[in-house]
């Protein structure tokens, strides 16, 4: 069952080759098994899953089902779940219970799916290798010696060792193509207010953006088709309408064009790596695409405009954790500055106090125009380079990340090599744009990510593309050996 | 940037750092901002800084209460309320 694409598993539910209590079930038990070699859930479900899975089932048999009712998946922890526990992989919301669903998490309950759990990330969604969560690192299932990237780390692991078919994530600066690269997994951010941010613990408001983790394209596209729309519960979420993503995934690739920008083969990116990208851009060329070389000019500043327009958000996101309304709460408070001092410094980990200092330090009076404005003022260059390009093609590719899945511990002590390892996904974050992982590659047992960035609201060709790279090559098949076993 | 300046922003964060941590705090964020100081090589000169990543403006709603009284449900996530209140230590002598 483990070894079935979400697709797959809609399938055998509609056709009774098996109920959603069997599959929430067999996925419970790989969660107890399997789960505690890799730390992918901070929270397991299972009472509410198994509860949810015999409603699933009932409303099968009354001929009542959707498209996905039925099917497992787990939310990212930075999803507000109505009763569960919602940490953001940090101390400062250890004890928080949500009072209410985001609503991305109602669209896909509403759609029948059932939650076994919440999966561990990054402190606040902030970091590339979900180390710095409050309980502890996520593990490769790949390699457990390695990171899964992050901070959409856990969802990814969890789906890449075959403990749950789906998972949610969120995309700030690549938290969901990167750990998709690094295990081997289909990524998917959406454009920017394609799918509302309400419920979604927020980290940098004009970045943020939610999608999933999955084995193919069309698990991603089944999934989209349901979170994607309006909600006017987010002020930035847009008024569009979605389209059917299911039905444009086998349109032939013939004459599409695709960018592929000279920056993104640097020195920077790994031989291993490089190889495995420029054959998968072969095989997309062999299926009818035309491959054009392109420039996108001060793409190599994505980094560091990133590092001021995140914290800067961050730290104005972030003032709401006072140890009033919800959360920690220190007990060492004398008078009421010291009450927000002290619970903030202690319910926040390294990383996050990094960022909210770096933030404080770029707003402050007299580095507001220097850093701040004129960052925003390089994010606007960086949005135009990709608007130019995509006068003359259709979608932009590239490698997803400059090296394969990293060794724990090895980044952990520098940050800003750390943040290099955004440095391919950052620019679609920049400039509100979908972008996509696919696994494309391997490099000595370790999965290699292609990325493929499109226009605004260019999901729908950005599935089709990997949907036809997918009907080509079996990347998007290979499990990692060790929780492979259909009885392990 | 000296322990002074990174006890000050942590002032004005309202996040307390422990002399335990200051020393590790400067040497990172000193490195973070040095990586972001590239940007002050770049002409900007001209360019409006972006407001919005697909360059729209923020919808507006009619001022209509839309939202119930749920009070009670999220005061049930505070350390510590009263009647209603959310309980601070005390402010006025």
């Amino acid at each position: 069952m483990h070894r079935r694409t979400l697709a797959q598993l809609a399938d055998d539910l509609r056709s009774r080759r098996c109920s959603s209590y069997e599959l929430t079930t067999h996925f419970l038990a790989r969660i107890e098994r399997h789960d505690p070699s890799m730390n992918a859930f901070v929270t397991v479900t299972a009472d509410h899953a198994l509860a949810d899975a015999r409603a699933a089932d009932e409303r099968r048999s009354r001929g009542d089902a959707g498209p996905l009712d039925g099917l497992p998946l787990a939310h990212k922890d930075i999803f507000c779940t109505e009763g569960v526990k919602t940490s953001c992989g940090s101390r400062m919301l250890d004890n928080f219970l949500s009072p209410y669903d985001a609503t991305l998490v109602a669209r896909l309950k509403d759609a029948g799916t059932v939650m076994l759990g919440k999966t561990n990330m990054d402190e606040f969604a902030m970091g590339s290798s979900s180390e710095s969560s409050f309980y502890g690192p996520v593990r490769n299932p790949w390699d457990l010696e390695r990171v899964p990237g992050g901070s959409s780390g856990g969802s990814a692991a969890a789906v890449a060792a075959g403990l749950v078919p789906a998972a949610t994530g969120t995309d700030t600066g690549g938290s969901i193509r990167q750990p998709a690269a690094l295990c081997g997994l289909t990524g998917l951010k959406p454009t920017y207010g394609r799918v509302s941010r309400y419920g979604m613990i927020a980290f940098a408001s004009s970045l943020d953006q939610a999608g999933v983790l999955t084995w193919t394209a069309e698990d991603a596209a089944l999934l989209l088709q349901v979170m994607a729309g309006f909600d006017p519960r987010d002020s930035t979420c847009l008024e569009e309408p979605v389209p059917d993503y299911r039905a444009g995934l086998n349109a032939s690739i013939r004459g599409l064009r695709i960018g592929v920008p000279a920056g993104f083969f640097d020195a920077g990116l790994e031989e291993g790596n490089r190889g495995a990208v420029e054959t998968a851009l072969g095989v997309l060329e062999s299926q009818g695409a035309e491959l054009v070389g392109i420039e996108l000019d001060n793409l190599d500043l994505s980094v560091p405009v990133y590092y001021v327009v995140a914290p800067a958000e961050a730290s104005s996101n972030l003032s709401r954790f006072d140890g009033v309304r919800f959360g920690h709460r220190t007990e060492h408070a004398e008078d009421l500055l010291n009450l927000y001092t002290r619970t903030r410094g202690e319910g926040f980990g390294a990383e996050v106090k990094r960022r909210i200092l770096t933030g404080a330090y770029v707003l402050s009076a007299g580095y507001y125009d220097a850093y701040y404005l004129k960052a925003q003022q390089v994010r606007q260059l960086i949005s135009q380079s990709f608007s130019r390009a995509f006068e003359s093609v259709d979608v932009i590719a590239g490698p997803t990340t400059p090296t394969p899945a990293f060794m724990l511990g090895q980044k952990t002590n520098d940050p800003v090599a750390m943040y290099l390892n955004d440095i391919y996904t950052i620019g679609a974050n920049l400039a509100g744009l979908p972008a996509l992982s696919i696994p494309c590659g391997a490099v000595g047992g370790l999965p290699v990510g292609l990325q493929l960035i499109g226009p605004h609201l260019a999901e729908g060709v950005l599935l089709n593309v990997a949907h036809r790279f997918q009907a080509e090559t079996d990347w998007h098949q290979r499990r990692p050996p060790d929780f492979d076993a259909e009885n392990a | 940037m000296s322990p002074e300046d990174v006890y000050k922003l942590g002032m004005l964060a309202r996040l307390e750092i422990t002399p335990g941590e200051i020393d590790d705090v400067v040497a990172k964020l000193t490195d973070i901002v040095a990586m972001v100081d590239q940007l002050q090589a770049v002409d900007t000169d001209g360019v409006v800084p972006m407001a919005h990543p697909l360059d729209r403006s923020q919808r507006l709603r009619e001022d209509e209460v839309t939202e119930e009284d749920r009070r009670a449900l999220y005061q049930q996530s505070a350390a510590a309320v009263e009647r209603g209140l959310y309980l601070v230590p005390k402010v006025i002598e």
